[in-house]
This record gives structure tokens, C-alpha cells and sequence, in this order.
């Protein structure tokens, strides 16, 4: 088993004093995409955010085995983790190209890889992103992340209010993502999850509750209500 | 931790030595040399002594609104200025005596503080800021434009008619210092009495967190702008004091200027410790009258430029020591001696702790919830 | 009719000055969320300066105009980035620090100007071509004013094209928008900071040594009272927003002299009043992000 890509340690977080995440512990392997569940207010985005450093955050974590908890964000970017945020934040003001380019960061960015996921965005190369519909400003976000040779992509709710053909197209690009990249999934849409997840941690009240496969997780129909609030069949 | 009734009532019994020292010194033959220009009965020196103390009050003021409520205005002065303004206008177009007179400015400083606290509140942070140093630049306008009323660039001079003779002239300098000692023992009693009481402990909890004061059910706004216009009130107070020792106002009683003044002082001297805030009033009084002075003397002189202009200039130097403050102590010359002797006595209670004030609310109100 | 294009062009040259010492108050703002007290200072110093240098080559001629001018940009730069560099990037994210840091700054520079060049203010002379004036529909406008315009709209222009077409323009455009975004590209905003300081001393810096042919003397103050008006046009336009600081600048200086022409002298005051209402109304200023 190859070591994994993403080691957190008793990892805490805060937002203006108030703690968002109480204690988090888990690994991410190499390989794959790792869902993040649980219930609204858990604590999933923040934990991203914290391993990021967009938050304030005290613990361990190791990206392939060298620390990067004491960096600042641009920093921990830099040493390979992309990130696809929450509400898409893309910059309204400045066009699909301009957007991109912004995100790029080495000398030869994957910008054949990209332009072949998402043909639409090369159409739309001067449009302004805030003119861009839900799912295109998505391609936008998730383009960004994949156009440098990241080790790791921290991915959050990437279909939250798209609708269903969006989401598939969506889910399709992540998962033909997940083939060079692993990948850090926070989603509360559990067809996405079942349909893309290798393993899966469950967050309840700051903490890690369950690690385990996500189709086994998600089969377990009183796991599912009792940790995620919702029953697995329902559609989010 | 168990408080002795001892251990509680020094604090008052120190403050009330040191009112009565401070209430002696004009009968009193003692020199400060450098620092004061004569021996403590001089008349220059109770001027020096009695500026003092009026800014201190002013610090104080401030300090109640940006220490305990945490509200950055800029626009402080225009308060300070009603109150002066609001005097030498009431005695000279109104020829109201003393008394009367007196409180119709600090009822104007009221009005005016509620009309745009109220104006001003409806923004937070630094737009907050902006909105008062409006206001404190139209007070400005207003005051220089309309030199039939307040005089224009020249100033107010101060109308003695209705002002009781023995607060005239050099030779009663010692009334007017007596009279700003007890200015600046009421705002100092008036700011004490704020901190300590509900009102000061919402507006400080609501500095710390706005959002969880309001989920305790309380309205942190009402309680800020309350604090806002005790520290107008004071801050007028401190205005009239201030007119009747300079025997007359200026504008520069309004404007920005004067608030960054007063905010000088009160970082320089800790935020959120009212004794700072004495301190730094003190201090920024005794660097502005005194340093030209010092400046002249030979030592200085023989400097090279380089060294001699920015040593003349007391507000240069202020500057300086309130961006060294700000940036490296940013608790001031008090907050630092209190860190300090904390570490000493290697004890932590609550006050400027984080959370502190917002726990100290919750106990008030759990307290109260118990025992009706 | 002469009386009202003479007050609406003035109002327009005044508002160029504006914009040209909002506009570094406005990108520092909405990129660093640092109001910056000291841009006054750097203004000062830049005249002071550029007074310096147009004394050494020549005053009436427009060598020595123009070289004052190069020269004021260039003291604002270095001035504005020193600052950034030593005063603001230590307190980095603490907002009102930087803020109190900015204002002990130009406490502490304007007692220091008073100290080195006194407290009166100092005439100063120009190309005279300056202090003449040109007929416009009946109207005699002083030549100053046009300086001004074209001075604003080239700095306009560059200000523009550095923003849409370089690099470091698109970073500033898409801090000013997400600055935390910015970082999670793996981009460190801060050096993009100092750039936008400079930037903001060096307009300050033209618009010192303008302001000081505008107003026929130097003085240690000359940058607090236009500084006010800066605040005013950039909140007014929207903090960020250097459209909504260009628009802002005419419209208040216009306002201003319009109030001071025909409604006796009230332009400061309802330029103030201005700044309260639209605090009040709508916070984000004319072109500013909502909140």
C-alpha cells in the first residue's frame, strides 16, 4: 500500500474565536477520491479550509509526508493541493481565460487536458465569469484546479444547486480527474458520492465519526440517517 | 480568588489620597524642573496642570468609547468642541449666566451626540469611522464658515460678563485648576461607574461578539449607543472646562485633527485602561507645551539637523513612540505594566482576557436569573 | 451662462486632483482593506519635492514642471512602498492596526514637514502659461485646471491598461474581489500589495505637485485637507472601484463648486453631507461590491 497522500492529525479550527472543527483525525489515500460526509454544520468545509489555512487551525497535517500546518495558503497551493471551493469563487469581473490563467502556475499549464473536459469554457474563453450560469462558472472552479500538476485536490460540494445534467457532467470531469489526481471530496449529493467514492469519512460534531468504504457506508440505511441526517435514497 | 475587603477598597482609597494631593499642589512649593515651567503655585503652572487634566478627561471619554465599547471614531472632537463652542456661544449671544449656561451647552453636546451616534451607527467598522469624521469635518465647516456666531478662523473668545469673577483672570488660575480637577474626577467617576455597570459590560461583550449578545437576547446596539453619548457628554464636559481655562476656543477644537489627537493619547496610553488613558492625556500635553521650550535649551540646539528638527517637534516624536505602540506594545504604556505585573504575580483574572467581558455579562445574567 | 462653465470645468479640474489622490486610496482599500491615513503625507512630500527639483532646473520653464512631476511620482512610490513594506506588511490582517499605524504616520510626517519647511505655507511659481487663462464659451478658465484634467486622464488611461492587460493588474482586480481566492491559487497577494501602494503614492505624488500649482503655494498641510476629500470620492464611488472613484471625483467636485458658486459657499459642507447619505443609504458606494 503506497503511503498516503494526505496525513491529519488532531487537527482544530477556528473561525473568529469560535471553533469550528473540535478534533479531526484521518488519512487520504494516494489514489482515489475520499468523500467527506455529514450532516450541515459538521464541520466538512471547515476542516478543508483549515488544512488549507484559509482558517485558523492548530494540529499536524502532511501533505506526502512533509508538514505544511505552520504555511500560509499560497504556500501549501504551491507545494501541489488545488482547490475547488465551495459557491464556485470565481472572480465575476474577469473573463473565463482571465480566470484561468490566473490559476496557472507552471511553465506548461494542462491546458489540452482542460480544454478537452470542458469544451464550453473554451467557447466562452472571453466571456466574463459573472455572466457564466451555475454549472459553467463549476467547469470554471474545477478547471482551475486541474491545470497545474497538483498532488492533491480539495473539492467542496462541487454540485451543490446544479441541476441533475449538470451534475452528471460534473461528476463526469471529476471522475475522469480522479484518474491523475486524488482527490479530498466534501459532497452532500450521496448518488454523486456512491457513484464516485472509493472511501469515505464521516464528520459528526467536529469530529470523525466513521472511516470506512463509501458503499458501505451508504448501504447501511440507519447509518446514513443517523450520521448524514438523510435517508440514502433520497435524492439532495 | 478571594478578595480581602482590603485588597478591594485600595483602589479607592489610593485614588482618593492622590484627588487630595492633586487638590493641594496649588497651595504647594513644589518644582518639577523641565517638566513644569515654575513651582506648583505659579500660574503657569496650574495652566500647564489644569490643560492636563482637561485632556485627560477628553482621553478618558475616548477611551470609554473605543476601549470599553470598541468603537473607532473619528470624530470625537466635534463633542469636545460643542461643549467649548456651546458655552462661549450660549454666554455671549444668550448672556446666560454661568450656571445655566453650563447646562445648556452639555444638553446641546447630548443632542448633537444622539442625533449622530444614532446617524452613524447604522454602519459598523470603518465605515462607522468615515461617518464620524464626516461629522466631525462639517462641525469644522460650520464652525469656520459662520464667523458671526463662533467667530470663523479666529476663534471665540470667552464672554466674562456671565462667568463669576473668581474664575477671571491669571490670579484665579488655581479656581480654574480646582475646577479641572473636579472635571476630570467626575468623568473619571462617570467612566468607572459605565465599566462597572451592566450597560458597560454589554457594550464591552458586544465589542468582543456582537452576534452572541444579540442571541442572549439583548440589544447591544441601544447599550453602544448609550456608551456613545456618555462619552459625548463627557467629552463635553471636558469643552467647557477647556473654554473656560483658555478663556476661549478655536476651531481646531473640532475637527479630525483634534480626534486622532485624543486617539494618539488614548493608544499611547493603553486602550481599554482608563488610567492609560489619564496617562497618555497627561503625557501628550506635557511633550506639546513643553518640548519647544526644551528644544531652546543648548543641548538640543547644538544637535545636527538631522537630530535637532525632528527632536523640536513634540507631535513628531508622539508619532513615532504611537506607531512604535502600535505595533510592537499594543497595550500601551498600561496595558504593558499590566501584562508585566500579571506575569509577576503570575496571576490571570478576567477583564482584558478574550471572552472575558462577554463571560462576565453571562454570570450577570445568570446571577440575576437566580436570585430575582 | 460663462459663470456656470466656469464652475462646472473647475469643478471638473478639481475633481480630476480628486481622483488622482483616490485612486490610490481606493485599489489599497478594496485590495488590503487598509485605510491609509498617510496618503496625505505622501502627497506633501512629493510637492515639497517636486518644488525642490523645479527650484534646481528652472520654475517657469516646462522642463522643470514636468521634471517635478516625474520626480513627485517617483518620491510617492518609494515613500508609499517603504511604508507598506515596514509599517503595514508586519500587521498583516490586523485591519485596525494598520489603520492606527497609517494615522501615526501622518501625525508624525506632517510634524516633520512643519519642522523641516515651517508652518507657513510657501508660494510657489510655474510656467506661466499656468496662471493665464483660455476662453471657453464666454467662460475664463485658468490653465492650471487643464493640467489637471489631462494629468487624471492619463493616469486614468495607464491605471487602466495596467489593470486589464498585465499581470499583476489582473492579480490586484481579482484580490479586490476574493483576496483569499487569490491566495488558494497558490499566489502571494502581498507582493501585489507593495505594487499597489506604489502605484496609489505614485498618483498621490502627480497630484501633490499639481495640487500645489492648483493652489499657488506648499504647505505641511495641503495633504490633510485634500486627503478628506479623497476619503469622501472614494467612498462615495465604492471602495475598490477605480471607475467608481473616477465618477465619484467629478461628482463631487462638481457638487462642491456648484454649492460654492451659487449656494454661498457651502460646497464643503454638502460635500459632507453627501459622504453621510450615501454611507447611510448605500454603503458600497455608487460602484462597490455589496457587503
Amino acid at each position: 500500500m503506497t503511503a498516503p497522500i494526505l496525513q491529519v492529525r488532531n487537527l482544530r479550527a477556528f473561525i473568529a474565536g469560535q471553533q469550528v472543527v473540535e478534533d479531526v483525525t484521518f488519512d487520504v489515500p494516494a489514489t482515489g477520491i475520499t468523500a467527506v460526509l455529514g450532516r450541515n454544520g459538521a464541520g466538512k468545509t471547515s476542516t478543508l479550509r483549515g488544512i488549507l489555512g484559509l482558517i485558523s487551525r492548530k494540529g499536524e497535517v502532511l501533505l506526502d509526508g512533509e508538514r505544511i500546518d505552520g504555511l500560509s495558503t499560497h504556500r501549501i497551493v504551491q507545494r501541489g493541493v488545488g482547490y475547488v471551493p465551495e459557491d464556485r469563487d470565481v472572480f465575476a469581473g474577469l473573463t473565463v481565460a482571465e480566470n484561468l490563467a490566473l490559476a496557472e502556475r507552471q511553465r506548461e499549464p494542462r491546458r489540452d487536458f482542460v480544454a478537452q473536459l470542458f469544451p464550453d469554457l473554451v467557447a466562452r474563453r472571453d466571456q466574463r465569469a459573472g455572466t457564466l450560469s451555475g454549472g459553467q462558472q463549476q467547469m470554471v472552479s474545477v478547471a482551475r484546479a486541474l491545470l497545474n500538476d497538483n498532488r492533491l485536490l480539495l473539492v467542496d460540494e462541487p454540485t451543490k444547486g446544479l441541476a441533475p445534467k449538470i451534475v452528471t457532467e460534473v461528476s463526469d470531469a471529476l471522475a475522469e480527474a480522479a484518474r491523475i489526481v486524488p482527490m479530498l471530496l466534501v459532497e452532500q449529493n450521496l448518488d454523486v458520492v456512491r457513484r464516485l467514492a472509493d472511501q469515505a469519512i464521516v464528520i459528526a460534531d467536529g469530529r470523525v465519526a466513521l472511516v470506512g468504504r463509501a458503499s458501505e457506508i451508504l448501504d447501511d440505511a440507519d447509518l446514513t440517517r443517523r450520521l448524514l441526517g438523510v435517508s440514502a435514497e433520497e435524492h439532495v | 480568588m478571594r478578595t480581602t475587603r482590603f485588597s478591594r477598597l485600595l483602589p479607592f482609597v489610593v485614588g482618593a489620597v492622590v484627588v487630595v494631593v492633586l487638590a493641594l499642589l496649588p497651595m504647594l512649593n513644589l518644582s518639577l524642573p523641565g517638566i513644569l515651567p515654575g513651582p506648583t503655585y505659579t500660574p503657569g503652572s496650574l495652566a500647564l496642570m489644569s490643560l492636563c487634566m482637561v485632556f485627560a478627561a477628553l482621553a478618558l471619554s475616548y477611551n470609554l468609547l473605543l476601549g470599553t465599547a470598541g468603537m473607532l471614531s473619528f470624530g470625537h472632537a466635534l463633542y469636545f468642541g460643542a461643549g467649548a463652542y456651546g458655552l462661549g456661544i450660549v454666554l455671549e449671544a444668550a448672556e446666560l449666566p454661568l450656571v445655566p449656561g453650563v447646562f445648556a451647552a452639555l444638553l446641546g453636546g447630548i443632542v448633537i451626540a444622539v442625533v449622530t451616534g444614532a446617524v452613524a451607527m447604522r454602519v459598523n467598522g470603518i465605515p462607522f469611522a468615515m461617518v464620524t469624521l464626516a461629522f466631525a469635518q462639517a462641525g469644522s465647516v460650520l464652525v469656520r464658515r459662520n464667523q458671526a456666531i463662533t467667530g470663523g478662523e479666529e476663534g471665540l473668545g470667552l464672554n466674562t460678563d456671565g462667568v463669576p469673577d473668581w474664575l477671571v483672570g491669571v490670579v484665579n488660575t488655581r479656581n480654574l485648576y480646582w475646577i479641572s480637577l473636579a472635571v476630570v474626577v467626575l468623568v473619571y467617576l462617570i467612566v468607572l461607574w459605565v465599566d462597572r455597570s451592566r450597560l458597560g459590560h454589554l457594550a464591552a461583550a458586544a465589542r468582543e461578539n456582537d452576534l452572541r449578545v444579540r442571541v442572549l437576547g439583548l440589544h447591544p446596539a441601544r447599550a453602544k449607543l448609550m456608551v456613545f453619548v456618555i462619552a459625548g457628554l463627557c467629552a463635553s464636559l471636558a469643552g467647557i472646562a477647556y473654554l473656560l481655562l483658555q478663556s476661549g476656543t478655536q476651531p481646531s477644537a473640532v475637527g479630525a485633527d483634534l480626534t486622532i489627537t485624543v486617539l494618539v493619547m488614548v493608544v499611547l496610553g493603553g486602550v481599554g485602561f482608563r488610567w492609560g488613558a489619564i496617562v497618555g492625556g497627561v503625557l501628550y500635553t506635557i511633550l506639546d507645551q513643553r518640548l519647544t521650550v526644551l528644544a531652546r535649551a543648548d543641548g538640543i540646539q547644538q544637535l545636527p539637523d538631522v537630530l535637532r528638527v525632528p527632536l523640536s517637534e513634540p507631535l513628531f516624536i508622539l508619532g513615532v513612540l504611537f506607531i512604535l505602540v502600535v505595533m510592537f506594545l499594543p497595550g500601551g504604556i498600561a496595558g504593558t505594566v499590566d501584562a508585566w505585573m500579571r506575569r509577576r504575580r503570575g496571576t490571570r483574572d478576567s477583564g482584558m482576557q478574550e471572552g472575558g467581558a462577554l463571560d462576565a455579562l453571562e454570570q450577570q445574567i445568570d446571577r440575576q436569573a437566580v436570585a430575582p | 451662462m460663462s459663470t456656470l462653465i466656469l464652475t462646472l470645468i473647475i469643478g471638473l479640474g478639481l475633481g480630476a486632483l480628486y481622483f488622482l489622490v483616490a485612486s490610490g486610496l481606493s485599489l489599497i482599500y478594496g485590495l488590503m482593506h487598509v485605510l491609509n491615513f498617510a496618503h496625505g503625507a505622501f502627497l506633501t512630500l512629493s510637492a515639497f519635492v517636486g518644488w525642490a527639483v523645479a527650484q534646481a532646473v528652472g520654475v517657469t520653464g516646462w522642463g522643470g514642471f514636468l521634471l517635478s512631476i516625474l520626480v513627485g511620482a517617483v518620491v510617492g512610490a518609494i515613500f508609499a512602498a517603504l511604508t507598506e513594506l515596514l509599517l503595514i506588511r508586519p500587521l498583516y490582517e490586523r485591519h485596525i492596526e494598520q489603520v492606527l499605524v497609517t494615522v501615526g504616520l501622518s501625525f508624525a510626517a506632517v510634524a516633520l514637514f512643519e519642522g523641516i519647511w515651517g508652518t507657513d505655507p510657501i508660494t510657489i511659481a510655474g510656467p506661466p502659461w499656468l496662471s493665464r487663462t483660455t476662453e471657453v464659451l464666454g467662460a475664463s478658465i485658468p490653465n492650471k485646471y487643464w493640467v489637471l484634467i489631462i494629468a487624471a486622464g492619463l493616469v486614468l488611461a495607464g491605471l487602466v491598461l495596467f489593470l486589464k492587460k498585465t499581470r499583476y493588474g489582473m492579480i490586484i482586480r481579482a484580490g479586490v474581489e476574493n483576496r483569499a481566492m487569490v491566495t488558494a491559487l497558490g499566489i502571494d497577494v502581498r507582493r501585489s500589495f507593495t505594487l499597489v501602494f506604489a502605484i496609489g503614492g505614485a498618483a498621490a505624488g502627480i497630484g501633490g505637485v499639481l495640487a500645489m500649482h492648483a493652489l499657488t503655494y506648499v504647505s505641511a498641510h495641503m495633504g490633510s485637507t485634500l486627503l478628506i476629500f479623497a476619503f469622501i470620492v472614494t467612498v462615495v464611488g465604492g471602495l475598490g472601484s477605480l471607475t467608481g472613484a473616477a465618477i465619484a471625483s467629478v461628482l463631487v467636485a462638481v457638487m462642491q463648486q456648484v454649492a460654492n458658486t451659487y449656494l454661498g459657499g457651502t460646497g464643503d459642507f454638502i460635500v459632507v453631507i453627501l459622504l453621510a447619505v450615501v454611507l447611510l443609504v448605500r454603503p458600497a458606494g455608487l460602484m462597490g461590491k455589496r457587503a
